[in-house]
């Protein structure tokens, strides 16, 4: 590849990423050169100014055609338009949370949005493209970027046993991943995507099917550890809790959401287009598997929920409950619905998510614990924040008027619309949200039913408390009229 | 043709809600007369559309029908498979539960006079939960009506929880997860019957739903008889029930008792047996069975009971199996008698609700062992009390008698022995109000010494009101079975009799 070729690319498909590198670089580079007692506060804003631009530019790119350059590695089609949109935006909801952390805590505030900034670039990558290289250097930059800020909170023990526990278990995970994506690279001899396709449908030897398969399960279970699902959900529970609160809304909703691109590129791509045993791919065939993950994921995430105390921990073990919601959508893959509930759920979440991880961090700032007592006589303090508070609850519980409830009954659809109705499974998974309404509604018992110890109002930063309003807006918009988008 | 009326009748409160957000908190004569000014609109409406409908005035009229929102854009940008429109309408029958809710949420905001603090949270959610009432029974398709009635359990487990006695923190958990089972059933049904047909328009659906197989169509059917059983409450679904009457605040009892009990009854009548009218037939013993379960079991637990309270929390138990043996029997007199139990049990259980949360109010007990000769100290509410143990018991010429005898004429034209064995409830039920209502009012003097205040204006209003709708519909009972009588022509011909 010379560089006249080099040139002829359109590089404008990348302008969305190219402009939230620039963001990284010049914020790095910012911190080294300016004086040690200039304030490093503002650079935050030139971050966050740059997931707006890359927004903005993403959205001047959303009528073209879709394209792909450096051999069709990257690529800009309907799925990475839409899913990159997601991304910006919880980003950039979530980055607004970053101004309300204590500077006593998080110390090093030029990094933080640093890693911020290329955690987000890893995830867009992985949304645009289009074969195992870039797919896993995308997971590896944003992976890597997670994992220095779970513990960026230097002198706080539980953020360093956060960090250590999240490396480790990552790195197992991305092993796993990795090592199932060798046996795809083993059967076909490529790393594109587009190609793979091409040497899988006509594939005829059965004992390569089986290694297919295998690869199949190994590169499903080392990417549930990225959307935080069963059988590799451990770490979430103590990452969460020990991260800064801003890290763990980043971790629930942008890098979920980069898990779920991982999974609908990479198994939409190759899996569901290998034609195995009359007809049916090997997507269709692992159904059942996926059904069970699912399952299992949400009876985990939702009962173990039930015995928190705190409320970090409580949304940590609820985001594990989301993730298996979301497989359920995954697990009919013939329904004419799949796509959308995931997306749909997606967006929902992002909203109800990052607005009860804003109001959390205000309380754990305020009262010093994450604990539920924290939340004990809210509505007498700070009346509209438990108001909103409740509504963001009523969204993550599933109640009608609110993002969330939509989002289910599009899976619900989805699971019903499928060639085979997947009858137990929806039961399942309104078990799951019944039992959820214990462990959201305790915290509404606690807001308003119970007298609290401390008696100021909440203090929210300007940009904390925008993020706050935007997420519940969109909330309750996308619950009353889902169709806007 | 799309009316606004609906939409305004349904809103109205919840408009009113947000109003009363603007009103300081320390006003509190301001709240609860904004409060009860909310309620107004709907009532008046409702009134209104009722004086059209019987001067002739086509039901259709009413209704809207705009789209809303779609579902299933799979190739992004491209078709959809999936619409629902926004779409309210009323028959008959959901006309007068209508009104039946927009009476009693007035009536339940003026007996609200007692609440001791936190006016202006409350009046908000009562208002709300008005709108989930209204909502539920001018729902066209069943996204909407599971929408609403989602709606009226959130403002519930916050008015039990905060404003109820001393239990009311469990009440209210097992409000929200009894309920919260219940709907979650119920949404497994329509999402099975959104993603099988693809829609959710009860009308269009009555006519596709006979289409499935006859084993679907009965999975259907009792999956949905528990999931508005829980709301019925059949028994052995019924436990949350009791804690909720006796655990929440009056007023929001006289809600919950007299309408938000009866959307089971509605949902049943509505989606059970105007969507599975065959599976309902071969449900048809089972049912009756059921109800005469209910029946006998709320009124021998009623007659053991001392606290007044618990007495009307098992007899209203008791008498939702009077709606079942009704719907059950599947003849015209039977399902006649469920619906009219089902309208007369409103007023009935609401106007006993009120008088026992006077009585509460007055002698901090509910207890009928600490009760007694209430009519000489407080003559208006004993003799109002009285009346109203007279129309529960179904003396004729109140509405209960009417309600009784059609279900029990309906069980006796298919199930004669059945019928015999339910009419013993008839003979339990008089033992038990009698019991109750005769000790408090006569017998020796008991309770707080001193002087009482009789009812005041703003509790004898909705006490007369009550009394006077409930005799009025037991003396002429064409009121009610006019407008109702298409509804149930419309049932008739879904199970082709």
């Amino acid at each position: 590849m010379d560089a006249k070729t080099l040139m002829s690319y359109n590089w404008m498909l990348m302008l969305p990423e190219l402009i939230v590198l620039g963001g990284a670089i010049l914020i790095s580079v910012l911190d080294l050169i300016l004086p040690k007692k200039t304030g490093r506060e503002w650079l935050g804003w030139l971050g966050f100014a740059a997931i707006a631009g890359a927004g903005t530019v993403l959205l001047l790119l959303t009528p073209s055609e879709t394209e792909g350059i450096l051999g069709d590695s990257f690529v800009l089609d309907g799925f990475a338009k839409l899913f990159k949109i997601l991304l910006l935006a919880g980003a950039a909801l979530i980055y607004l949370l970053t101004f309300q952390e204590k500077k006593s805590e998080v110390t090093e505030r030029s990094e933080f949005f640093t890693l911020w900034l290329t955690g987000l670039l890893g995830a867009m990558f992985m949304s645009s493209s289009r074969d195992l290289m870039t797919l896993f250097v995308g997971l590896e930059l944003l992976s890597i970027s997670s994992y220095i800020m779970a513990g960026l909170k230097k002198k706080d023990q539980k953020s360093n046993e956060a960090a250590m526990k999240y490396v480790i278990n990552g790195g197992v995970a991305t092993a796993i991943t990795l090592f199932g994506m060798s046996y795809l690279y083993g059967i076909t001899g490529t790393v594109s995507l587009t190609d793979m396709i091409g040497q899988l449908q006509s594939l005829e030897n059965t004992d390569h099917l089986f290694v297919l398969g295998l690869s199949f399960l190994i590169i499903f279970t080392g990417l549930s550890f990225k959307i935080a699902a069963a059988p590799y959900h451990m770490w979430v529970p103590d990452v969460y809790e020990g991260a800064p609160t801003s890290v763990t809304a980043f971790l629930s909703v942008v890098s979920k959401t980069a898990g779920f691109i991982l999974i609908i590129r990479l198994f939409y791509t190759v899996f569901l287009n290998t034609s195995i045993l009359q007809g049916e791919s090997l997507l269709m065939n692992m159904q059942p598997y996926i059904a069970v993950l699912a399952a299992l994921t949400m009876i985990i995430g939702n009962v173990t929920a039930l015995k928190q105390r705190n409320v970090k921990r409580m949304l940590a073990y609820s985001s594990i409950g989301h993730a298996g919601y979301m497989l359920v959508a995954f697990a009919s893959p013939q329904s004419p619905l799949m796509f959308d509930a995931i997306w749909f759920y997606l967006l929902a979440y992002l909203f109800m998510n990052a607005g009860a991880f804003a109001i959390l961090l205000v309380i754990e700032q305020q009262t010093g614990s994450a604990h539920l007592n924290s939340f004990s006589g809210l509505y007498k303090r700070s009346p509209i924040v438990a108001v909103l508070m409740g509504i963001l609850l009523l969204s993550l519980a599933g109640i009608p008027g609110t993002a969330g409830f939509m989002a289910k009954l599009t899976i619900l659809l989805s699971a019903f619309t499928n060639q085979v109705p997947m009858l137990i499974l929806a039961s399942i998974m309104l078990a799951a949200t019944v039992i959820s309404y214990v462990y959201y509604f305790n915290v509404f018992a606690h807001m308003f039913f119970k007298q609290g110890e401390a008696e100021t109002k909440l203090r929210f930063h300007p940009a904390a408390a925008a993020a706050l309003l935007i997420c519940t807006a969109g909330t309750i918009l996308f619950g009353l009229f889902p169709h806007i988008l | 043709m799309n009316s606004l009326i609906l939409t305004l009748l349904v809103f109205s409160p919840l408009a009113g809600a947000a109003l009363l957000l603007f009103i300081p908190k320390e006003k509190e004569r301001a709240i609860k007369a904004a409060g009860l000014a909310a309620t107004m609109p709907a009532l008046i409406l409702s009134g209104i559309i009722l004086i059209q409908n019987a001067m002739g005035a086509g039901i259709e009229r009413f209704s809207v029908s705009v789209p809303w929102f779609k579902m299933g854009n799979v190739s992004l940008g491209g078709e959809y498979f999936f619409t629902v429109n926004y779409e309210l309408g009323i028959d008959g029958f959901s006309l007068i539960m209508m009104t039946l809710a927009a009476v009693l949420a007035t009536l339940s905001a003026s007996a609200s006079s007692f609440i001791r603090s936190g006016w202006k949270g409350y009046f908000s959610l009562l208002l709300i939960l008005e709108t989930g009432m209204l909502g539920v029974f001018a729902a066209e398709n069943l996204i909407l009506f599971f929408i609403f009635l989602e709606l009226t359990l959130v403002p519930m487990f916050f008015l039990i929880g905060k404003w109820g006695f001393a239990g009311r923190e469990k009440a209210a958990w097992y409000y929200l997860l009894y309920n919260g089972i219940g709907s979650a059933i119920l949404l497994i049904v329509i999402v099975y019957l959104f993603g099988m047909t693809g829609t959710v328009n009860i009308g269009k659906l009555m006519d596709l739903a006979g289409d499935f197989p006859a084993g679907v169509q009965l999975g259907l059917l009792l999956a949905l008889l528990v999931s508005f059983g829980v709301k019925l409450p059949i028994v052995p679904l019924h436990t949350w029930m009791l804690h909720v009457h006796v655990q929440a605040p009056p007023p929001v009892v006289m809600l919950h008792s007299g309408v938000l009990l009866k959307i089971g009854a509605y949902g049943l009548i509505r989606i059970g047996i105007g969507m599975f009218p065959e599976a309902f037939q071969t449900l048809g013993t089972a049912i009756m069975i059921l109800g005469t379960v209910n029946l006998l079991y709320g009124a021998f637990l009623a007659l053991i009971q001392t606290d007044f309270k618990r007495i009307l929390a098992y007899s209203s138990v008791s008498h939702m199996g009077i709606v079942l043996i009704g719907l059950g029997a599947m003849n015209e007199a039977g399902i006649q008698g469920a619906i009219f139990q089902t309208v007369s049990h409103g007023f009935i259980s609401a106007l006993l609700f009120l008088l026992v949360g006077l009585m509460a109010v007055r002698f901090q007990t509910t207890d009928i062992r600490e009760l007694g000769g209430l009519a000489r100290k407080l003559p208006k509410l004993s003799g109002v009390l009285l009346a109203a143990g007279m129309a529960s018991l179904g003396l004729p010429g109140m509405s209960g008698f009417i309600s009784e005898f059609m279900a029990f004429m309906g069980i006796f034209l298919v199930q004669p022995e059945l019928g015999a064995v339910a009419a013993i409830g008839l003979i339990l039920t008089a033992a038990y109000v009698l019991r109750a209502v005769l000790s408090i009012t006569f017998g020796k003097e008991k309770g707080a010494e001193g002087s009482l205040p009789d009812l005041n204006w703003h509790e004898a209003a909705p006490a007369w009101i009550l009394l006077f709708l409930i005799i009025s519909v037991g003396v002429f009972p064409n009121g009610l079975a006019v407008p109702l009588q298409p509804a149930i022509e419309t049932i008739m011909k879904g199970i082709g009799g």
